[in-house]
């Protein structure tokens, strides 16, 4: 049951061959089995998802309903839930009861999709392999010596480890496509304003983006379809139609146009990951893809330009914990300053302290033309080389990140290290673009993700190309060991 | 850029975060590295580059200002560290 795609458990559902209380308890059971061991999960809704399968039962006897149905989904911790612990990972919203619903909670709850409980995350979404997390570390279900990844690394392990159908996740600079590679399964970040940021709780309002993780681009699909439209709650959610997903998933891709970026096969790349998506391209080729070679000269200056930009904005956002309305408050505050600081002082964790003073500096009198400014310049030559692209090509393809699965602990410690892990991905977020990670040929005996970026609002095209490879290939199927 | 014990401090203030006073030379430390990263846009060439504001270059929405919510009060009240008759309490700020 655990190996089916949403399209084939909804079959199911509606032959009546099971109902959705009995595959929302499979998928209970599967969690307290196996979720002690990978700490995916901060929050299980154990009642309440057997409520709403209740209700999904009772409206698939109708014979009128969505394609999410019934269906068992895992939501980011980082999207608002009404009456739930909303954490972000973080001990400073430890004890945060959301008195509302993220509008992709709501869409999702409204097509009738089973929440079983909230991922967990890097703090406040902030890392590369989860383990920033107040609720501790995930382990990568394909070797729980290793990270998941991150900061959706619950997400990923949870998927991959078929604790739920599908789960949601969130992309600043690679949250959902590094994870989902280094857990072998399929993740996509739409462009920027696809999908509400309402209710999601805000790290980098100009890069945040929230997508769906899944075992595979037909899946994909229907979470997206759910998930994304125009939102008068986010000024910053795009009013353009959304097209139907799953329409064009087997158009052919005979004259498909390719790009490899150049300087994403470069130094640091690992030759075992450089192979496996060497042999990924093999297979676009025989499906009768046109590959040329391409470049993005300003590929440098994605993480820097990042480093500057994500902190600004997040010291910016970040201001509102304050232990005054919701969230940690230190014991016995002297006065307001004192309340202030050690309120966040203690709230907060090393990372996300970090990123708060990296972007209070970068911010600051005297140093915001030289940093700020500087950055939001050089963000416009990233993005101008996508647009170059974009003029020679229909899709831009390389390795999602640099190498599989790293070991915990491994680079915990060394804060630019672990930022290296996303320098394939960033580029993405800063010019807006969609990008999807989806598994291919594992190397190390570690699944490996091939990143497939698009041009603006060309989401369908991406599931489509991602379905077609998922037809020719089954890397996507590959189930860890202990898990299928 | 280099930054030292008393950097550390002064941007933890502006910050309003209280630091641990064990940490603040390991904080020193990986700041600095990552402002090293950062450095590398120095070298970049942008006398004739926009910046950027808005990665589809969008112009902000405005919304007619009128009443969309009702009465949450209690609700976010509930979550709230410390409240009174309806007010959030913080400590005394005028003696």
């Amino acid at each position: 049951m655990q190996n089916q795609t949403i399209a084939e458990l909804g079959a199911g559902l509606r032959a009546g061959e099971f109902s959705s209380v009995e595959l929302t308890q499979h998928f209970l059971q599967r969690i307290e089995r196996l979720d002690g061991e990978l700490n995916s999960l901060v929050t299980v809704t154990a009642e309440a998802a057997l409520a709403a399968a209740e209700a999904a039962d009772r409206q698939l006897e109708t014979g009128e309903s969505s394609p999410l149905m019934g269906i068992p989904i895992i939501q980011k911790d980082i999207f608002c839930t009404r009456g739930v612990k909303t954490s972000c990972g973080s001990r400073m919203l430890d004890n945060f009861i959301s008195p509302y619903d993220a509008t992709v909670t709501q869409r999702l709850l409204q097509a009738g999709a089973v929440s079983l409980g909230k991922a967990n995350m890097d703090e406040f979404a902030m890392g590369s392999s989860n383990e920033t997390s107040y609720y501790g570390p995930v382990k990568n279900p394909w070797d729980t010596s290793r990270v998941p990844g991150g900061s959706s690394g619950g997400s990923a392990a949870a998927v991959a480890a078929r604790l739920a159908v599908a789960a949601t996740g969130t992309d600043t600079g690679g949250s959902i496509r590094q994870p989902a590679a280094l857990c072998g399964i399929t993740g996509l970040k739409p462009t920027y304003g696809r999908v509400s940021r309402f209710g999601m709780i805000a790290f980098a309002s100009s890069l945040d983006q929230a997508g769906p993780m899944t075992h595979s681009a037909e899946d994909a699909a229907l979470l997206l379809q759910t998930m994304a439209g125009f939102d008068e709650k986010d000024s910053t959610s795009a009013n353009e139609p959304v097209p139907d997903y799953s329409e064009g998933l087997n158009d052919s891709l005979q004259g498909l146009r390719i790009g490899l970026p150049k300087e994403y096969f470069g130094e640091g790349l690992d030759p075992a990951v450089a192979a496996s998506i060497e042999s990924a391209i093999d297979v676009y080729r025989e499906l009768g893809a046109e590959v040329k070679e391409i470049s993005l000269p300003n590929s440098g200056l994605a993480v820097p330009t990042y480093y500057v930009v994500a902190p600004a904005e997040c010291s910016s956002n970040l201001s509102r914990f304050d232990g005054v309305r919701f969230g940690y408050r230190c014991d016995n505050p002297r006065d307001l300053e004192d309340l202030y600081k050690r309120s966040r002082g203690e709230g907060f964790g090393p990372e996300v302290k970090r990123r708060i003073m990296i972007g209070t500096y970068a911010l600051s009198a005297g140093y915001y033309d030289a940093y700020y400014l500087k950055a939001q310049k050089t963000r416009h030559l990233i993005s101008d080389d996508f647009k170059q692209a974009f003029a020679e090509v229909d899709v831009i393809m390389g390795p999602t990140a640099p190498t599989t699965a790293f070991g915990l602990g491994e680079k915990v410690d060394d804060p630019v290290t672990m930022y290296l892990n996303d320098i394939y991905t960033i580029a993405t977020n800063l010019a807006g673009l969609p990008g999807m990670s989806l598994p291919v040929e594992p190397a190390n005996g570690l699944p490996v993700g091939l990143q497939i970026i698009g041009d603006y609002f060309a989401e369908a095209k991406l599931l489509n190309v991602a379905h077609r490879f998922q037809q020719e290939t089954d890397w996507h199927k590959l189930t860890p060991e202990g898990f299928a | 850029m280099s930054l030292d014990r008393s950097d550390v401090e002064k941007i933890a203030h502006l910050a309003r975060m209280e630091m641990d006073e064990s940490q603040i030379d390991a904080y020193a430390k990986d700041l600095s590295n990552i402002l090293g990263l950062v450095e590398a846009l120095e070298a970049a060439d942008t006398d004739h580059v926009e910046p950027m504001a808005h990665p589809l270059h969008m112009a902000q929405r405005l919304r007619p200002d009128r009443v969309s919510e009702g009465d949450h009060r209690e609700e976010n009240q509930a979550i709230a560290p410390n409240v009174e008759a309806g007010l959030y309490l913080v400590p005394k700020v005028i003696e």
